[in-house]
């Protein structure tokens, strides 16, 4: 009786184990990251406003401070989105006449809320209180990328908790004095304290900020 | 027996574990921003609202002038300029150009009237009293007097190390 298998199905089954073991462990590594990756995260996704309000032309342009909209930023755990009064402080006297602000009219002689759409967000498991933060010497950039250079606005960084604990295991590095919060590209410059003189200025660093209660509360 | 005990423990409590198995980042609270509930209560009796309550003001410190100045630079620069001359870069942008926040001899307006005006807006100018906290409209009042001091400086105002370095 002739051989039942040629002897190229040795090297077809082989092809085919090894092919299977590969197909499952890219599926694998690809399931754990997925959810890691920028696409997945919606980094750089512009997302669709009720009015297409430009930052670079706001912050960029005119160097309007962050406070001037997001003015709870300091006090509260929300920054907050400007109400439409904010928008009219300026726009009831300039532009009055822009189609691409009538939403904004819209809102104010109607006295309904604009639905701005939130562009960054932490899931809901997550604590986290802007006021602390920037009083504590981190600047918006830190999280929210130059926000100066986008036309649109978008998600900057990934908000992963990696990214979190990235600064909370060492904080010094990614705190500046108090005058540069806001500053949208700031850089160290040889004057600036180094990390251990702004964690002894802010006093950080007496506690444990990786404790799972720190954010998860 | 043993193992068709354990099967029957499985069957009940991997379900009621899976229970647990929902989205966590998306938990049913209060949106702030989106909720009925949210809203502003009805005054209370006895009260009077926010910016009516009484704000001593507070003692002139280093700090509160420093305050002040990022402040000033956050809130009034985009139309009143960094120097108060009311030339600010929304102005130059077709926005009617303020009064200049220094007098000629190089006063600054009067304290009260200026954190009144902050407050709750003068013609044209709209309110910041929901944008700026009662305390950091004092220590605006405050940088301005310091801001107009400055406009009128002279090289005695100046410590020695300034002089040095200004030499």
């Amino acid at each position: 009786m002739a051989a039942l298998f040629t002897p190229r199905a040795n090297v077809i089954m082989t092809a085919s184990v090894l092919a299977i073991a590969c197909a499952v462990t890219s599926g694998c590594l690809l399931w754990f990251a997925w959810p890691y990756t920028d696409y997945a995260r919606q980094v750089g996704w512009t997302i669709e406003q009720p009015v297409p309000f430009s930052h670079q032309h706001h912050v960029a342009g005119l160097g309007i401070d962050c406070r001037f909209c997001h003015s709870s930023v300091e006090r509260s755990a929300q920054a907050s989105m400007p109400p439409t009064f904010t928008c009219m402080t300026c726009h009831s006297q300039i532009w009055t006449d822009a189609a691409v602000l009538a939403g904004i009219r819209d809102s104010f002689l109607r006295n309904t809320p604009m639905t701005w759409q939130r562009v960054t967000d932490v899931p809901d498991y997550v604590y986290f209180n802007h006021g602390i933060h920037v009083t504590k010497g981190v600047g918006c950039e830190s999280c929210h990328g130059n926000v100066a250079t986008m036309a649109l606005t978008y998600k900057a960084k990934s908000l992963t908790m990696q990214f979190c604990l990235d600064c909370h295991r060492d904080p010094g590095s990614s705190l500046r004095p108090a005058e540069n919060i806001f500053d949208t590209d700031w850089h160290r410059v040889p004057s600036t304290p180094g990390p251990a003189a702004l964690l002894a200025r802010y006093h950080v660093g007496g506690r444990n900020l990786t404790e799972c209660s720190i954010c998860h509360r | 027996m043993n193992a068709v005990r354990s099967v029957c423990i499985m069957a009940i409590s991997l379900p009621l574990l899976a229970g647990g198995c929902d989205d966590m980042s998306k938990q049913d609270r209060e949106n702030p921003y989106a909720s009925r509930n949210s809203a502003p209560a009805d005054i209370a009796q006895g009260t009077v609202p926010y910016h009516d309550a009484p704000h001593p003001v507070p003692p002139l410190t280093a700090g509160l002038l420093q305050r002040g100045r990022s402040e000033y630079h956050a809130f009034c620069a985009p139309c009143h300029a960094e120097t108060g001359n009311g030339d600010g870069m929304v102005v130059q942008r077709g926005f009617p150009a303020p009064l200049p926040l220094v007098t000629p001899d190089g006063h600054a307006l009067p304290s009260r009237h200026v954190y009144d005006v902050i407050t709750v807006g003068q013609g044209i100018m709209y309110g910041f009293a929901q944008r700026i906290a009662p305390e950091d409209r004092w220590a605006i009042v405050a940088y301005l007097h310091a801001l107009a001091r400055s406009q009128h400086a002279t090289r005695a105002d100046m410590t020695p190390e300034q002089q040095a370095s200004a030499q």
